[in-house]
């Protein structure tokens, strides 16, 4: 139960600011994941809310109270490290009840609070044993379980799956997400891995080099990238991006030119697309298909079979990858030239310079939102 | 002593196992054999042998075997007992000042201040102070009574001096000798929390342990393994202890200072009895390999427990 509110928050190390003013308001019960690329400053920004890192600028409210000089252990956040970190000499049970130690809190109390942490997290056969004859999936929620037991206000996550095997990590996911429901609290994730991000959040804060990108649920991101970052990095295969200048507008509809002949009428219009501007079109794999005849050419150069669908990778002839996803039986071969079509009102525009241009008209994504 | 008798079984055991692959391993083993026999073996066997033997070299003539009449000699001589008592001082004391203060050095040079690296280097370099100069320093600089550092910072205290190797004789032993191992203590400990999970520090932070209790709690256990180390390490070093003592006390007044291996030095090169010399050499060998087994114990111990 709690509300986490940052404010201008920076991170200024010696000669390097991590951390560039971040804005953002956390509800009660809310699962807010912070994903980015490496480097981004995400962790940083993580320990900065858990106390473990100095903040340089701006503000951080707990419950609206001003929380920068509060020490960590007593801002109420309990946090799951990347490496676990358990205290290797202890038994699981002790591991889980150090907190509850430290506070001095009665040993009967301890053992109830850790028994029932342990029920949660099906690790009652495993109380007297020590981390190190422990799977990592069983550490993880030993880690999961020394944060239950305090009881806190909001949990941080920093990329806690990141050391486990890819079924472990599905299995953990759906398990956080129930463990979620169950406690009822509030949590804050990192994540550098997009599926975890969209599959867990009810929110997703896109980071990059210590600034916001971006912030909203799963498919508002999805569909409605701000920018050309935050529509990369959302989404695999990735969004295709093509070059394009604006060939006309006009009212409730935009003509693009693809350079190459081709061209691509999008619904809906925005004042500000003179003829001749450029712009990039960013075009989800998923929204194109295979057709006799239609606005993008290329040859087949890579062809990848998930079973339930298919990615086909094609050579433009201005040498740009554009990537199908398709769950049809298309029989395009290795090398074959082949024209696609797409489903324009699905399309994203930007400008040159990667911010998203809104084109007036109905959106999909806020049906589905 | 008793590394080179486990050794030996050990290396057999697997030229047995490695005949499966039709591998002649006797060549490889030979050199390293051979080495141990000649190394540990033969003069082994050669003390074995002296001390029963009547063997002085003031007296060559009156040569020839006695049994174990120079052993009987020793046993019965009060100076073994405070020997070994001196020996069990020295290297309990300095075993006890290295660990409490190689752990808390440690600890202090492990966190981040301005010049760390010079007092790191600092810290470790009377490890390289070759054992005889390190005394020397100690009795004609810090400790003399006259001239020495420590007088006359007692002195403008209005304290008096104090004549250390009189009256404090085993205890300047020890703080001179303590004074060499605290480095070598420091160095283990230092790489050892360098290697300490920094999050787990975190952990215990987040957990609400202040600085004792994550001292306490999480410090100490992961040092555990690295102080029975140096435990071990010293121990068999400081059991020979010898150029402090000589020079120093020369094993004075009386005998305050004479420790087993300084017993031994007195009887080899002061009194020329090679056979008494031998026979203490090898009660100080079976004493070395009790103290070994307890140590070995006490490792494993913690070996285990992780
Ligand atoms: N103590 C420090 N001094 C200077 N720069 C630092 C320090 N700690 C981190 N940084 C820098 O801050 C930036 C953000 O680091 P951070 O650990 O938050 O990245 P991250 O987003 O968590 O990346 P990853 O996904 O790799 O964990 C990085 O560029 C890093 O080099
Ligand atoms: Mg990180």
């Amino acid at each position: 139960m709690a509300t986490l509110t940052l404010n201008g928050v920076r991170k200024k190390y010696e000669r390097f600011d991590a951390i560039k003013g971040v804005d953002l308001a956390v509800t009660d019960r809310e699962f807010v994941v912070f994903v980015g690329p490496s480097g981004c400053g995400k962790s940083t920004l993580l320990r900065m809310i858990a106390g473990l890192e100095e903040i340089t600028g701006g503000d951080l409210l707990i419950d609206g109270v001003r929380a920068n000089d509060i020490p960590p252990d007593r801002r109420g956040l309990a946090m799951v490290f990347q490496s676990y970190a358990l205290y290797p000499h202890m038994t699981v049970a002790e591991n889980m009840g150090f907190a509850l130690r430290m506070a001095g809190v009665a040993k009967a109390e301890i053992a109830t609070k850790v028994g029932e942490a342990a029920r949660i997290l099906q690790l009652e056969k495993l109380l007297d044993r020590r981390p190190g004859k422990l799977s990592g999936g069983q550490r993880q929620r030993v880690a999961i379980g020394r944060a239950i037991v305090r009881n806190p206000k909001a949990f941080l996550f920093d990329e806690p799956l990141s050391n486990l095997d890819a079924a472990l990590r599905v299995q953990m996911r759906i398990e956080l997400a129930r463990l979620h429901q169950e406690l009822n609290a509030t949590m804050i994730y990192v994540t550098h891995d997009q599926v975890e991000a969209m599959t867990m959040a009810d929110r997703i804060v896109v980071l990059n080099a210590g600034k916001l990108e971006q912030v909203g649920s799963p498919l508002e991101l999805y569909h409605n990238p701000a920018n050309i970052f935050v529509a990369g990095f959302i989404g695999a295969p990735k969004m295709n991006l093509v070059d394009a200048k604006v060939a006309a507008a006009s009212a409730g509809e935009t003509r693009l030119d693809l350079g190459d002949g081709g061209g691509v009428v999008l619904p809906g219009a925005e004042a500000g697309l003179a003829p001749g501007s450029p712009v990039v079109l960013g075009l989800r794999p998923e929204t194109l298909s295979f057709a006799a005849t239609g606005p993008f050419r290329g040859i087949v150069r890579v062809i990848e079979h998930l079973g339930g669908e298919s990615l086909y990778y094609l050579e433009r002839a201005g040498g740009d990858t554009m990537v199908v996803k398709t769950g049809e039986a298309v029989f395009a071969r290795l090398g074959e030239s082949v024209s696609l079509t797409v489903r324009t009102e699905r399309a994203s525009l930007f400008t040159a310079d990667g911010k998203a241009i809104g084109l007036r008209r109905d959106n999909p994504a806020r049906a589905v939102a | 002593m008793s590394q080179a008798t486990t050794a030996a079984p050990g290396a057999a055991a697997r030229g047995r196992a490695g005949r499966g692959r039709k591998v002649n391993t006797f060549p490889l083993l030979a050199p390293s054999v051979a080495a141990l026999l000649v190394w540990m073996i033969v003069p082994l066997v050669l003390t074995l042998w002296y001390s029963l033997q009547r063997y002085n070299l003031l007296y060559p003539e009156r040569r020839g075997f006695v049994g174990l009449q120079n052993y009987v000699y020793i046993l019965s001589d009060s100076t073994l007992q405070t020997a070994i008592l001196n020996t069990i001082v020295l290297t309990g004391a300095v075993l006890l000042l290295s660990v409490v203060f190689g752990t808390l050095l440690a600890v202090l040079l492990n966190q981040e201040f301005w010049g760390q690296n010079l007092a790191r280097v600092l810290v470790i370099a009377p490890f390289f102070v070759m054992p005889p100069v390190a005394a020397l320093i100690w009795k004609t600089m810090m400790m003399n009574p006259i001239q020495g550092v420590i007088a006359w910072v007692t002195q403008s205290l209005g304290l008096g001096a104090i004549s250390w190797f009189q009256n404090w004789p085993m205890l300047s032993i020890i703080i001179i000798v303590a004074w060499q191992w605290i480095p070598f203590a420091t160095l283990i400990l230092l790489t050892a929390m360098q290697s300490l999970d920094h999050e787990q520090m975190e952990a215990a932070r987040m957990d609400g342990a202040g600085a004792i209790s994550r001292f306490r709690y999480v410090v100490i256990p992961h040092l555990s393994r690295p102080i029975t180390i140096v435990i071990m390490m010293e121990t068999i070093f400081l059991l020979s202890v010898f150029a402090e003592i000589l020079v120093t006390t020369s094993g004075g007044p009386g005998h305050a200072t004479t420790t087993l291996t300084y017993l031994i030095y007195i009887r080899a090169l002061l009194s020329f009895n090679i056979g008494g010399a031998s026979a203490a050499g090898v009660i100080a060998i079976v004493l070395a390999n009790i103290v070994a087994v307890f140590l070995m114990r006490i490792v494993a111990g913690t070996l285990e427990r992780r």
